[in-house]
C-alpha cells in the first residue's frame, strides 16, 4: 500500500462520505508573526489559557506545541551585523558575548551585513503514517474523512502512548486532565465546509488550507518562483510522500534548515521500525527458547 | 517610516506583502529591526526623531541630479511661484525662519506669503500671531489668493526666489555625509533608498510612503509628513495609482475622529471651529475661512448645511442659521493643555471615552494626579481601566503621592458596547467607510456610545424643557428626533448615517457635495460626506466582491468624497487631460464627450476642459484652470513651500527632539523653536545636549506596539489569550548597551527620566543596532507603552517616563523621541521612588 493511500479515506472506510484529502501549506516566507493563528486557534477550540511569563526568546513567549497550544509561532533571530566597527568599541561587542547577553543563534561577530528573523508557524503534521493513531490502543485517535488526524477526548483514556509516538512532540498531555489533546484542523469547522481558524486569520494567507494534492503543487510553483527570484534557501519540509512519515498532511515552506526551526530534519514514525523491533524480540525469544530447551536436553536423565 | 505596520496594522499589511510578491520594492526606515523589517527587501536603521534630516537627503538628491518629475513639477505644483522679497529661510537666519517672535514662540507668517499677494488658509483658518497658543492647521487644505492667480512665477523655474530654487537651496546641505551624521544611516543606504525611489517614480512608476505615529508623535511632527509629501510631488507620486502617502490610524476609525471631529478645534468636514472674538458673525466666519478660489470657496455652503442638520428648523436666514449657536474657542482646549488646567482647578468634569489617558498619555504621572482634582469624571470604556481606578490603585497611591481618602473625584464608569455589539461605521486611513452590522445584543448595562450621547443628551433636553434662557436654545434646538429600536431604545446608527449624508429640499437624500447651497435648504453633517446615503441605501454598507467589480473597486464600500479612491486624481493626466502613461492610466479627458472619465470618480469638475481659463471673478472651483488639479487649494496647485496652514515654517528643517543627546548639526537653532513647552514642576525636563547635565540621559528612548496588544491595553490585557503572548513589560536594548549598563538579559531594567522612573524586563536583541551619530554612538531604548496596572498582566507605563513637549501644530506629545538612562535592577518602591528620581535629577542639575 503507498503511503499516500493511507491517508487517503477510503471508499471502504467512509463510502460516500470520503472527502479529498485537506491539508495546509504553512509558507513561512510572507509570515509576519502577528499571532492571530495562536489566537484563533484557541478562541474557536477553547483551549484553555496557558501563561508562561516573559520568555526572552525573541517575540516568542508560548514555548511551543503543547496540548494547551495547537498553534505556534516560531521566531528565530539570526546573522546580527554591528555594522559600526570604527564607531563602537569592539569591548561592547566581546562584553555581551562574553556576558552571553546575545540570544541563541545571533552572532555579534558576522560581517556579513544583514539580519533575518524568520517567523514560522507550527502545527500538528497530520502524517501521512501517523504514529500517534498506530499508537492509540482505544481508537481515541482516528483518521477523518478528511484525512486529518483527530483526538476524540471522549474516548482517550490518556494512557500516553501517543505522546511518545510522534516524532514531533505534537500531542500532549493536559495537566489536570489527562487526556491528550492536539490541533484537529478544526474537524467540527471542516464538517461545515469551514476554512479551519487558523488559516483564516491569517493575514498573509502564509497558512493555507485546502485539498493537499493542489496545495502541494502550490507549494512547488511557489518555490520555484522564489528560486527564479533569487532566494535558493526556500526549501519544502514534509511534501514528500517519500519521507519518514509518508508526507505531512500540514506542511512547509521553510527558509533554512529544519533544524533552526525546532522541526526534526527527518522525521521518522516509529512504527517504521517495528518489523526491526519485531525481528529482534523473535530472535531473542527464539534464543531464549533453545537456549532452555538445550537446558532440559542437557538434564536428560 | 515612522510605522511599524506588519505589527500595528498586520490586516492592512497583507496588502504589503501582496505588492512585494508582485515585484514592488519594500523600504522600511526604523529605529528597530520590526516584524515590518522582517519582511522589507532593506531595513534601514536610523536613529529616533532624525526623520526629517534623512527625508531631505532624499529631496536633496533627487534636487541635486535633476530626478524630479518635470513637467509634473512644473504644472502642478507651486515651483514657479516667487516668494514674498521679506522670506528669509533657515538658509539665511541659521534655523530659523523670518518672523520669529522668540518670547511669544510663534511665527508672524506675513513674510512667508507669495510675492504680490497674501495668501491665507481654507478650511482650516488659523490664529494670528497674538492667539498664537492656538491653532488649526488640523485639516488646513486650502489657500486664498485675494487676487486670483499668484502674480509673480517663473515657469522656467530658475528664479532665485521662486520655490523651486529656494527648495533646492533650503535642502542643498541635507548631503549623504550629513544623513549619516544625524541619522546614523550610512550614506550608501540613504543613497541607496534615494535612488530606490527615484527609479520607481515618474511617468511609468508610482512609489508610495506609509507613516503612522512614528512620524506624527514628535515636537516638529507634521513637519516630517510636509517633507514626503515634498517628496512625492517632486517625484510626481501624488493624485496617481500606486502614489500617495498613507497615514495609518492608530485605533479603528482615528480618520472618522477626525472627518467627523472629536478635536476641539474643527467642525465636521474640517471646516474650523469659529474664533471667540474675530468670527462674531456668520459673513466674519465665510471671509476669514473661505477661498474665493477653489473648493472652499464654497465653505458658506458646506457650513449653512452643516447648521441645518445640526438646528433644522431653528436654523433660518435671519438668525444666520444659528451660527451664534456654535461654541467659540479661545484659542486652545487640547488635551494636554486641559490636563494642565485641571491639573490647576480649573476643571470640574471630564468625560473620557475609548481612551486611557492613566496609561497612554505622555506624562501620564500628571495625568493621574490631575484627575484626582476634578469633581467628577465619566469613564466609558469595555473594561474598568486604570483612568476609572486611579483614585485607589493608581502608582501614586504607592508612592503616597496620592491618598484615596483624599480624592473627590466621583467616579462614573459607563460599561460600553463592543463594535460586535452596535451599529456602525469605521472610516480607515483611505477615507473608506465601512459599515459594521450588530452581531449580540450587548450585555448587562453595556451601551453603545450612540446610545449614550443620545440619551444623554435627551435627558438633558428633557431637564431644559420650558427654559426661557437664552444659552439653553442650543441645545433645545438641537435636531435630537432618532429612532430608536429594541427594549433598550438604541437609536438607529443609519438615521445618524443619512443625516450626516445630507438631505436636498426635498428631503432626498444627497448624492454628493455639489449641490450643498448656503441660502438653507439643503442639510449635511458633513460635507464630505454627502452621498453616504444616497438613494437611501446605506452606501457604506456595501460589499461587492472585488473579482466582481473593476480594480478600483468603487462598490466596496463607500469613500469620501464622493466615493472617490484617490484624491486630486486629475494630476493622474497631463495638463492637455492625457494620461501621463498607458500603463498609470486612471483619469483623463474625453474630448468627445467633453467629460472627465477614468477609472475612478474624477476629482475635478466634470466639464471643465483641460485649456479652460476662468473669467475675470470667477469664484470657487470656476475660479480655478483646467490644468490645475490640486482643487483645495486657492492656486490649484500642491504646495513644495507652504506659505500659510502650518504654524512652523513653509519648509520643513531638521530639528533635533525636544530632548536629545546630540546637537543640531545642520543649525544653530537646535530644536523646533515653536514647539509647545509646559515648563512646571509636574512636567520638568531632561537637559538636552548641551545643557550640563545632558549626560545624566545618555540615551534615546521609542515607544512603539506590539502586534499582541492593543493601545493602552485596556482591550487586550484582560485578555487571557492575548495576555500569554506578551506577559510582561519589557524593554528592548543592543547586546552592546546591556553590555555598558551591565543589563541582564531577561533580567529587570530600570528606566529613568526627570518625570519618574519605571522597570522592565530587559530583552536584548540584535535587532537594536547602536548607530554612529559623528564620533559617538547612540544607544536606543525601545518601549513597547501598553502596560498599566491592571489586567491579566501588568507592568508599569512607558509614557509615565515622557514630558508634555508637543507639536505646535496639532499639540501632539512627542513620545517617539526623549532621552533617558537605563540601569540595572528593579526600580526603589513606594516614596523611595519620587526620591530617587529627584536625586537623579540633582546629579543633572549639579553637573
Amino acid at each position: 500500500m503507498s503511503a499516500h493511500l493511507i491517508a487517503t479515506p477510503s471508499a471502504a472506510t467512509y463510502g460516500e462520505e470520503a472527502k479529498p484529502r485537506k491539508g495546509f501549506f504553512t509558507d513561512t516566507s510572507v509570515c509576519i508573526g502577528c499571532k492571530a493563528c495562536e489566537v484563533a486557534c484557541k478562541e474557536w477550540n477553547h483551549v484553555p489559557p496557558d501563561p508562561q511569563g516573559f520568555s526572552g526568546s525573541s517575540l516568542d513567549n508560548s514555548g511551543e506545541l503543547g496540548a494547551n497550544r495547537w498553534r505556534h509561532v516560531a521566531f528565530i533571530e539570526q546573522k546580527v551585523s554591528v555594522g559600526i566597527e570604527e564607531a563602537a568599541p569592539e569591548s561592547f561587542v566581546e562584553e555581551a558575548a562574553r556576558q552571553n547577553l546575545v540570544e541563541e543563534g545571533l552572532d555579534p561577530h558576522s560581517d556579513e551585513d544583514g539580519f533575518r528573523w524568520l517567523m514560522s508557524s507550527d502545527v500538528c503534521k497530520h502524517c501521512t503514517e501517523a504514529g500517534c493513531l498506530d499508537a492509540c490502543p482505544t481508537g481515541a485517535l482516528f483518521r477523518t474523512e478528511f484525512g486529518t488526524v483527530v483526538v476524540q477526548p471522549d474516548i482517550c483514556n490518556g494512557c500516553g502512548y501517543c505522546v511518545v509516538s510522534c516524532p514531533f512532540g505534537v500531542i500532549d498531555q493536559r495537566k489536570g486532565d489527562g487526556r491528550v489533546w492536539k490541533c484537529t484542523m478544526c474537524y467540527d469547522r471542516l464538517k461545515d465546509d469551514m476554512e479551519p481558524a487558523g488559516a483564516q486569520a491569517c493575514p498573509t494567507d502564509s497558512i493555507q488550507y485546502g485539498d493537499l494534492e493542489e496545495l502541494r503543487e502550490r507549494a512547488a510553483r511557489r518555490v520555484e518562483r522564489l528560486h527564479e527570484r533569487g532566494r535558493g534557501e526556500a526549501r519544502l519540509y514534509g511534501d514528500s510522500e517519500d519521507d519518514g512519515v509518508g508526507g505531512f498532511g500540514a506542511f512547509f515552506l521553510l527558509l533554512d534548515e529544519p533544524e533552526t526551526y525546532r522541526l526534526p530534519a527527518d522525521p521518522v514514525v516509529p512504527t517504521r521500525r517495528s518489523p526491526e523491533v519485531w525481528a529482534a524480540a523473535l530472535g531473542a525469544a527464539a534464543a531464549l527458547i533453545g537456549g532452555v530447551a538445550a537446558s532440559f536436553l542437557g538434564r536428560r536423565p | 517610516m515612522g510605522s511599524n505596520m506588519a505589527e500595528a496594522h498586520p490586516v492592512g499589511f497583507q496588502w504589503v506583502v501582496e505588492a512585494r510578491e508582485r515585484g514592488a520594492k519594500v523600504i522600511h526606515a526604523d529605529p528597530r529591526f520590526t516584524r515590518t523589517s522582517a519582511i522589507a527587501d532593506l531595513h534601514v536603521p536610523i536613529r529616533a526623531g532624525s526623520d526629517i534630516a534623512f527625508l531631505g537627503g532624499i529631496v536633496n538628491y533627487i534636487l541635486q541630479n535633476g530626478r524630479e518629475f518635470r513637467e509634473y513639477v512644473q504644472a502642478y505644483t507651486n515651483a514657479r511661484t516667487i516668494v514674498s522679497d521679506d522670506f528669509r529661510d533657515t538658509e539665511d537666519l541659521d534655523g530659523i525662519f523670518s518672523g520669529l517672535d522668540r518670547e511669544g514662540r510663534a511665527y508672524d507668517r506675513g513674510s512667508w506669503q507669495y510675492k504680490g499677494m497674501e495668501v491665507q488658509p481654507a478650511g482650516g483658518g488659523e490664529f494670528t500671531v497674538e492667539k498664537a497658543e492656538g491653532e488649526q492647521a488640523h485639516g488646513a487644505h486650502g489657500g486664498e489668493l485675494s487676487e486670483g492667480e499668484p502674480p509673480y512665477e517663473d515657469p522656467t523655474l530658475e528664479d532665485p526666489r521662486c520655490v523651486f530654487q529656494l527648495l533646492k537651496k533650503h535642502y542643498a546641505r541635507y548631503t549623504p555625509e550629513m544623513v549619516e551624521r544625524i541619522c546614523g544611516v550610512p550614506r550608501e543606504a540613504s543613497l541607496e533608498v534615494a535612488e530606490s525611489l527615484c527609479e520607481n517614480s515618474g511617468r511609468e512608476r508610482t512609489s508610495a510612503f506609509v507613516y503612522s505615529v512614528g512620524w506624527t508623535q514628535h515636537s516638529v511632527g507634521v513637519q516630517y509628513i510636509r517633507t514626503a509629501a515634498i517628496i512625492q510631488l517632486l517625484l510626481g507620486n501624488i493624485g496617481r495609482p500606486g502614489g500617495g502617502i498613507m497615514a495609518l490610524r492608530g485605533h479603528a476609525s482615528i480618520q472618522g475622529s477626525t472627518d467627523i471631529p472629536t478635536l476641539f478645534n474643527i467642525l465636521p468636514g474640517y471646516l474650523p471651529m469659529p474664533q471667540a472674538e474675530a468670527e462674531s458673525s456668520l459673513d466674519a466666519y465665510v471671509d476669514s475661512n473661505a477661498s474665493p478660489t477653489g473648493f472652499w470657496g464654497n465653505t458658506r455652503a458646506y457650513l449653512v448645511s452643516f447648521l441645518k442638520a445640526w438646528w433644522g428648523e431653528a436654523a433660518r436666514y435671519e438668525n444666520e442659521f444659528c451660527f451664534d449657536y456654535l461654541p467659540r474657542i479661545d484659542p486652545d482646549h487640547s488635551h494636554y493643555r486641559t490636563v494642565v488646567d485641571m491639573e490647576d482647578n480649573k476643571l470640574e468634569g471630564y468625560f473620557v471615552m475609548g481612551e486611557n489617558p492613566a496609561v497612554g498619555s505622555a506624562n501620564a504621572k500628571l495625568q493621574r494626579l490631575a484627575l484626582a482634582k476634578l469633581k467628577w469624571l465619566v469613564v466609558r470604556d469595555l473594561v474598568e481601566i486604570e483612568t476609572a481606578t486611579f483614585w485607589m490603585d493608581a502608582p501614586e497611591i504607592e508612592t503616597g503621592e496620592l491618598a484615596t481618602e483624599e480624592i473627590g473625584t466621583e467616579v462614573f464608569l459607563m460599561p460600553a458596547a463592543s463594535h460586535t455589539e452596535k451599529d456602525g461605521s469605521f472610516t480607515n486611513t483611505q477615507r473608506l467607510l465601512q459599515w459594521h452590522h450588530k452581531a449580540v445584543e450587548p450585555e448587562d448595562d453595556c451601551r453603545s456610545e450612540l446610545w449614550f450621547m443620545y440619551h444623554l443628551g435627551r435627558r438633558v433636553r428633557e431637564k431644559l424643557a420650558g427654559s426661557e434662557r437664552e444659552r439653553d436654545r442650543p441645545i433645545l434646538d438641537l435636531t435630537w428626533e432618532y429612532p430608536t429600536v429594541g427594549p433598550d431604545e438604541e437609536p438607529d446608527a443609519e438615521a445618524v448615517l443619512a443625516e450626516i449624508g445630507g438631505f436636498d429640499a426635498e428631503d432626498e437624500p444627497l448624492h454628493d457635495y455639489l449641490p450643498l447651497r448656503d441660502d438653507g435648504s439643503t442639510a449635511c453633517g458633513c460635507w464630505i460626506y454627502a452621498g453616504c446615503y444616497a438613494d437611501r441605501v446605506n452606501q457604506t454598507a456595501r460589499r461587492v466582491p472585488g473579482r466582481e467589480q473593476s480594480w478600483v473597486a468603487p462598490e466596496w464600500a463607500w469613500a469620501w468624497p464622493m466615493n472617490r479612491r484617490i484624491l486630486y486624481n486629475r494630476a493622474s493626466a497631463d495638463p492637455e487631460g492625457r494620461p501621463w502613461s498607458e500603463r498609470k492610466r486612471y483619469v483623463w479627458w474625453d474630448a468627445e464627450a467633453g467629460r472627465w472619465t477614468g477609472e475612478d470618480i474624477p476629482d475635478f469638475v466634470a466639464d471643465m476642459a483641460p485649456d479652460y481659463v476662468p473669467e475675470e471673478g470667477a469664484t470657487a472651483q470656476r475660479g480655478l484652470r483646467g490644468d490645475e488639479p490640486f482643487i483645495m487649494q486657492g492656486d490649484g496647485r500642491a504646495w513644495l513651500f507652504a506659505p500659510s496652514g502650518i504654524v512652523d515654517g513653509p519648509l520643513p528643517a531638521h530639528y533635533e527632539p525636544h530632548e536629545s543627546p546630540f546637537e543640531n548639526p545642520l543649525y544653530a537653532q537646535q530644536a523646533n523653536p515653536v514647539r509647545e513647552e509646559y515648563r512646571r514642576p509636574d512636567n520638568p525636563y531632561n537637559p538636552t545636549f548641551p545643557e550640563p547635565g545632558w549626560d545624566v540621559y545618555p540615551y534615546v528612548m521609542t515607544t512603539y506596539r506590539l502586534t499582541e496588544h492593543h493601545t493602552a491595553g485596556g482591550m487586550s490585557r484582560t485578555l487571557p489569550f492575548l495576555a500569554e503572548l506578551q506577559p510582561e513589560f519589557f524593554c528592548e536594548v543592543s547586546p552592546e548597551l546591556a553590555a555598558e549598563r551591565g543589563l541582564e538579559h531577561r533580567g529587570w531594567a530600570t528606566i529613568v527620566s526627570s518625570r519618574t522612573a519605571i522597570e522592565a524586563r530587559v530583552l536584548v536583541t540584535g535587532r537594536i543596532k547602536p548607530l554612529a551619530i559623528g564620533d559617538r554612538v547612540v544607544h536606543q531604548v525601545g518601549l513597547p507603552y501598553h502596560w498599566g496596572h491592571r489586567g491579566i498582566t501588568t507592568g508599569d507605563s512607558a509614557n509615565d517616563l515622557f514630558p508634555f513637549a508637543l507639536d505646535p501644530n496639532v499639540h501632539i506629545q512627542e513620545v517617539k523621541a526623549a532621552t533617558c538612562d537605563i540601569r540595572p535592577g528593579r526600580r526603589p518602591r513606594g516614596p523611595a521612588l519620587p526620591e530617587f528620581v529627584a536625586r537623579v535629577r540633582r546629579e543633572a542639575e549639579e553637573r
